[in-house]
């Protein structure tokens, strides 16, 4: 059992996808079937694992390829963490892709790739060597591009060429550094930090750098966040996976593998590079910010948030202290649950009443009230009004700083907190006290689209109220912390 | 001093063919250039085979292989070029001088 | 030994009836060679896997007199590779090149020339013998300009022609050096040559050897007669050129520098090597870039992915204690020949359904492609992983393996090129990708049978899948491996 769980967690995403790919368009029942089988058995399959892992219990599964290329895939509390995130809304996803596209075209390579997508986040995740997580983080970036591509019209395919453009030189980055990095210290596993010291400090401060670029540029960090708006030209579901649970996620949590399992917080400190991390954090958080504030179109005003509050999870990283860090792993999950919700609302508002710009949110609250109470509530927790799921994290961040003796992050989280108040806050406003103009029409009557952002709208709010609870992922993550990292 | 002779004659050989190679367009007189070149290394092979204590049967069969390498190759080559020569009206490759 | 003979003299047979026997037998006739051959050749496999490098002395005569065959990890991988390619081609020709479709000189000549080439492929990969070896590359060399000038048009006569005196410059040098060879130790047999004494003349005989192959492999800057030869060919027979016919003289080079004489390298003849490669790297990236036709492209970008292959000389033995393998840089450059075999092939295939169904393969009217043919899309698409050397491909194997070897040995500059080539790789295929995946759907092309369209589909997952299921072929390929391959030139 030990060993067949990770793999069964993988085929779970990884079957659906190879049967999905030679399905004719119009097996719609079929598809769909293999589609919600799978995430419906690999939620039951994480739930299963969540309360072995609580309890101690590791899960360990290895492929040898050539030497010191080995996939091992193992499931510790970090992992199951992600993967959890990754699970639950995997489903959600995909009810709303389905309830999104109805019988629209090429729905066969959409779901093929969909699938492989999570696959691929799955891998990640579940990774326990560098380079399995390196083989996982190509094939995510090999599977997104023909998402983001999918609707093949001008502004998705050059949307594509730009993400591929910083995802490649990326890769290489990190590929360079692992080997670079390895060819020091032996294959490297997350189970027990490097040896590092066969390697002079400067190396390894430069490797540390290529590391961050490698993943830096699928967690969007400034400059290298440059793809991420763009991909907004990719239909909404897409869109939702890319910001809430695969590719910026993964480039975060490669933050975390990387500084935690790779290097270790006590190496960061004495090489000195945990500070410059944190203040490419802090640009990225205050930056995004205030290109959100710019943004006239409710996606690119979502995707530039992204761009901010990825960040926080990097920030918590980078500072190195227990409780800096818990608030960085939870805001993993809450980002995730945020985000999606407000990407499945701008997919309602987009697909029922047109609206693509947030003039034409204007009086919408009445006319798709559950639409826009679930905005609200996504908005207000990324402001960090509590008790939602954004202000444990905001909170468990700033208490992290102070321990750190690092006060300027609270700064910067004030001034985030402004800005996310001054981007979010006119929606919300348009929403519900301005009139709605004569022509405005929008309505709800899809609840395979609804359904979804009200489950996720409800946990923003049920993760932060019963944050106290051991099984909230606040609980988790300092179990995690407590478990591995504690001082 | 007879070897010697021989050796020096392929190595005049070769060098002739390689002449012929590098300042003549026209395809005939190119490979007439590499059955020249060929002739000249066997020619040295053959030498380079008799100096020992008694005659070393070796280069022989591979000369007489050699040479039926070469003639294969010539001839192909020269089906090429007579192909060459119908389609496009020379006998020289297209983005060299016509002249022969 | 049975293996062996029967996996060389299987196409030759099988060759000469295609050529005999009256048209209808013809083809049946070949594709039973090709059929017989596989399974020879998967024969001898399990034979090199079982019990070892396999080695023959013909007629009972051992070397110096005689002369030796000799099967190894390294030659019978490469004859598996050219087997799966050969019946790759083989089924595509079938439709692509039949004498209805292709005129009857064509549908005539293809298949005996195939059959020769293999042939003489195979002798390459298990001769021991310098001169056996130079007969085995003059054979490959006729069929395949043969193959260039299959169909009569002027512009691949003239590609043919041009090809043709590269080839024979090329052996010409090849056969000088092996002139001096014999002249000074009076044997041609590597084993033997390994053991003797060195010789002044050697550097030279080595030297002329060494820049014989390098045309014939069209290694920068000795590649412009590759691309307009490659491209002017039917696609089943540039499938065959490009995958096939370099990866013979890279053989013999491995041969004559790492088994042969591998005490006359130097770290500037290593380097110099090694940089000829990188050049090409670049060279036919930044070519290939600025091609308008696929099969270019393509072909172009077999000049660049060729140039890896020669990191080998300076990276071999660069595993450092640190790492749990040997022969790394050694095995990572054959995965690449294997890789590079396997994916570029599935390309040329690919090509030639398109050209097949729209009689075109300029970029600007493939255009959506995909719509109508998503299989070879999908094809092209996997190939190009590989090409690109993104796990879980061979390539990324190979890439992997070469870099990690030149930070082991301190040498991380040459780590640059797999690193660099990967991205200029993924620009240049970039282009007939997006062009293939277009929306346009303006298109009506001719219909292609699905049995032809899997063809390059499989081809190009084999090339992943080799990339997944490394770690037997890598093991299969320490057989019979030399020391210096392991402890470095």
């Amino acid at each position: 059992m030990t060993t067949t769980l990770p793999l069964l967690l993988l085929m779970t995403s990884l079957l659906p996808a190879a049967v999905t790919f030679f399905l004719a368009q119009d097996s719609h029942i079929l598809r769909n079937t293999l589609q919600l089988g799978g995430a419906v058995i690999k939620l039951g399959l994480i739930v299963w694992m969540l309360f072995a892992v609580a309890t101690g219990a590791t899960y360990e599964a290895e492929f040898p390829l050539a030497p010191g290329l080995v996939i091992l895939l193992r499931i510790d509390a970090l992992a199951l963490l992600f993967i959890s995130l990754s699970g639950a809304l995997w489903l959600l996803t995909t009810i709303y892709a389905i309830a999104y596209f109805g019988t629209k075209a090429e729905l066969s390579r959409f779901f093929g790739f969909f699938s492989l997508c999570v696959a691929a986040t799955t891998g990640l995740a579940l990774s326990g060597s560098l380079i399995s997580f390196f083989i996982f983080f190509e094939l995510l970036t090999l599977s997104t591009w023909p998402l983001v591509a999918h609707k093949q019209n001008k502004p998705s395919l050059a949307a594509a060429k730009v993400y591929f453009t910083y995802a490649l030189p990326g890769s290489a980055a990190l590929l360079w550094a692992i080997i670079w990095l390895e060819s020091a210290t032996g294959p490297v596993l997350f189970t027990e930090p490097p040896d590092l010291s066969g390697l002079d400090p400067a190396a390894l401060r430069a490797i540390f750098a290529l590391f961050i670029i490698g993943v830096g540029v699928k967690a969007a960090l400034v400059p290298l966040h440059g793809w991420l708006p763009a991909a907004m030209a990719a239909p909404a579901p897409v869109s939702a996976l890319l910001h809430a649970v695969a590719v910026v996620k993964a480039g975060a949590f490669g933050v975390v593998r990387i500084v935690y399992d790779v290097f270790g917080a006590e190496n960061m400190t004495a090489l000195g590079v945990g500070v410059p991390l944190a203040i490419v954090a802090s640009v990225t958080i205050v930056w995004g910010s205030f290109r959100a504030l710019q943004q006239d179109e409710i996606k690119k005003r979502l995707a530039f948030s992204t761009v901010s509050q990825v960040s926080y999870i990097v920030l918590g990283a980078a500072l190195a202290s227990p409780l800096a860090m818990i608030g960085g792993l939870v805001h993993l999950v809450h980002q995730g649950l945020m985000k999606i919700t407000l990407f499945f609302c701008a997919g309602i508002y987009d697909e029922r009443a047109g609206i693509k710009r947030i003039e034409g949110l204007n009086g919408m609250g009445k006319q798709m009230p559950w639409t826009s109470a679930c905005f609200s509530i996504g908005a207000m927790g990324m402001i960090g009004l509590p008790p939602l799921a954004g202000f444990i994290s905001k909170f468990y961040l700033g208490l992290g700083a102070m321990e750190a003796g690092a006060p300027w992050v609270l700064a910067v989280l004030l001034a985030s907190t402004l800005l996310n108040a001054a981007y979010f806050l006119p929606l919300l406003y348009r929403l519900w006290f301005l009139p709605r103009a004569e022509d405005a029409r929008g309505d709800e009557r899809a609840s395979g689209l609804v359904l979804p952002a009200v489950v996720t709208a409800a946990a923003t709010l049920g993760v932060g109220l019963l944050a106290a609870s051991p099984i909230s992922p606040l609980g988790w993550a300092t179990l995690i912390v407590t478990q591995g990292y504690g001082p | 001093m007879n070897l010697t002779v021989f050796a020096l004659t392929g190595a005049a050989l070769v060098g002739l063919g390689v002449y012929g190679l590098i300042a003549r367009v026209h395809m005939l007189r190119r490979i007439m250039a590499f059955n020249l070149i060929g002739s000249g290394l066997f020619l040295f092979f053959g030498a380079a085979g008799a100096r020992g204590v008694g005659l070393d049967p070796i280069p022989q069969a591979l000369i007489i292989t050699g040479i039926v390498v070469a003639l294969s190759a010539s001839a192909l080559a020269v089906g090429l070029v007579v192909a060459l020569a119908r389609s496009s009206g020379t006998a020289c490759l297209p983005d060299e001088a016509g002249d022969t | 030994m049975t293996a062996l003979i029967s996996w060389l003299v299987l196409p030759l047979f099988a060759a000469l009836a295609a050529i005999a026997l009256p048209s209808r037998a013809r083809l049946p006739a070949a594709l039973l060679g090709v059929g017989l051959t596989v399974v020879a050749s998967i024969w001898l496999t399990i034979e090199v896997w079982n019990t070892g490098a396999v080695t023959v002395s013909l007629g009972g005569w051992r070397p110096p007199i005689g002369i030796a065959l000799r099967a190894d990890g390294l030659g019978a991988a490469l004859g598996v590779m050219t087997a799966l390619v050969m019946v790759a081609v083989a089924l595509a020709a079938r439709h692509e090149l039949a004498a209805k479709v292709a005129g009857p000189r064509i549908g005539f000549g293809f298949w005996p020339l195939m059959l020769l080439l293999w042939a003489a492929l195979n002798a390459v990969y298990v001769a021991r013998d310098l001169f056996n070896l130079y007969v085995g590359l003059e054979l490959i060399t006729l069929t395949a300009v043969a193959l260039v000038a299959i169909s009569g048009k002027a512009a691949a006569i003239a590609a043919a022609l041009r090809y043709l005196l590269f080839a024979l410059a090329g052996s010409l040098l090849y056969l000088a050096g092996v002139v001096l060879t014999y002249a000074a130790h009076g044997t041609l047999d590597i084993s033997l040559l390994a053991a003797r004494t060195v010789a002044p003349g050697d550097a030279l005989a080595l030297g002329l050897m060494t820049a014989g192959l390098l045309v014939k492999t069209a290694l920068f800057p000795f590649h412009v007669w590759l691309p307009p030869a490659h491209s002017a060919a039917p696609a089943p027979a540039s499938a065959l050129l490009s995958a096939l016919v370099p990866k013979a003289s890279l053989l013999i080079l491995l041969r004559i520098w790492f088994e042969a004489m591998p005490e006359l390298a130097t770290p500037m003849t290593q380097s110099a090597l090694a940089s000829l490669g990188a050049l090409a790297v670049i060279w036919g990236g930044v070519l290939a870039l600025l091609q308008s036709r696929l099969k270019l492209i393509v072909a172009y970008s077999t000049v660049a992915q060729l140039g890896y292959i020669f990191l080998v000389f300076p990276l071999a033995g660069g595993d450092g204690a640190a790492q749990p393998w040997a022969a790394g840089a050694w095995t990572g450059a054959i995965f690449q020949m294997l890789a590079h075999g396997l994916a570029k092939a599935a390309m040329f295939l690919a090509a030639g359904i398109y050209i097949a169904a729209i009689g075109s393969d300029r970029l600007g009217d493939m255009r959506g492609l995909a719509r109508a043919l998503p299989m070879t899309g999908f094809a092209f698409a996997l190939a190009s992983i590989t090409l690109l050397g993104l796990p879980p491909s061979a390539g990324f194997t190979a890439k992997y393996l070469m870099m990690t070897a030149a930070f082991a040995s301190g040498q991380w500059a040459w780590a640059l090129v797999p690193a660099g080539g990967g991205l200029l790789a993924a620009a240049y295929l970039y282009r007939p990708l997006s062009a293939i995946f277009a929306r346009d759907t303006a298109l009506t092309p001719r219909p292609i049978p699905w049995a032809w369209q899997t063809v390059p589909l499989v081809l190009a997952a084999l090339s992943v899948a080799l990339g997944l299921l490394s770690s037997i072929p890598f093991e299969f390929l320490q057989i019979g491996r030399p020391e210096q391959a392991a402890e470095g030139l």
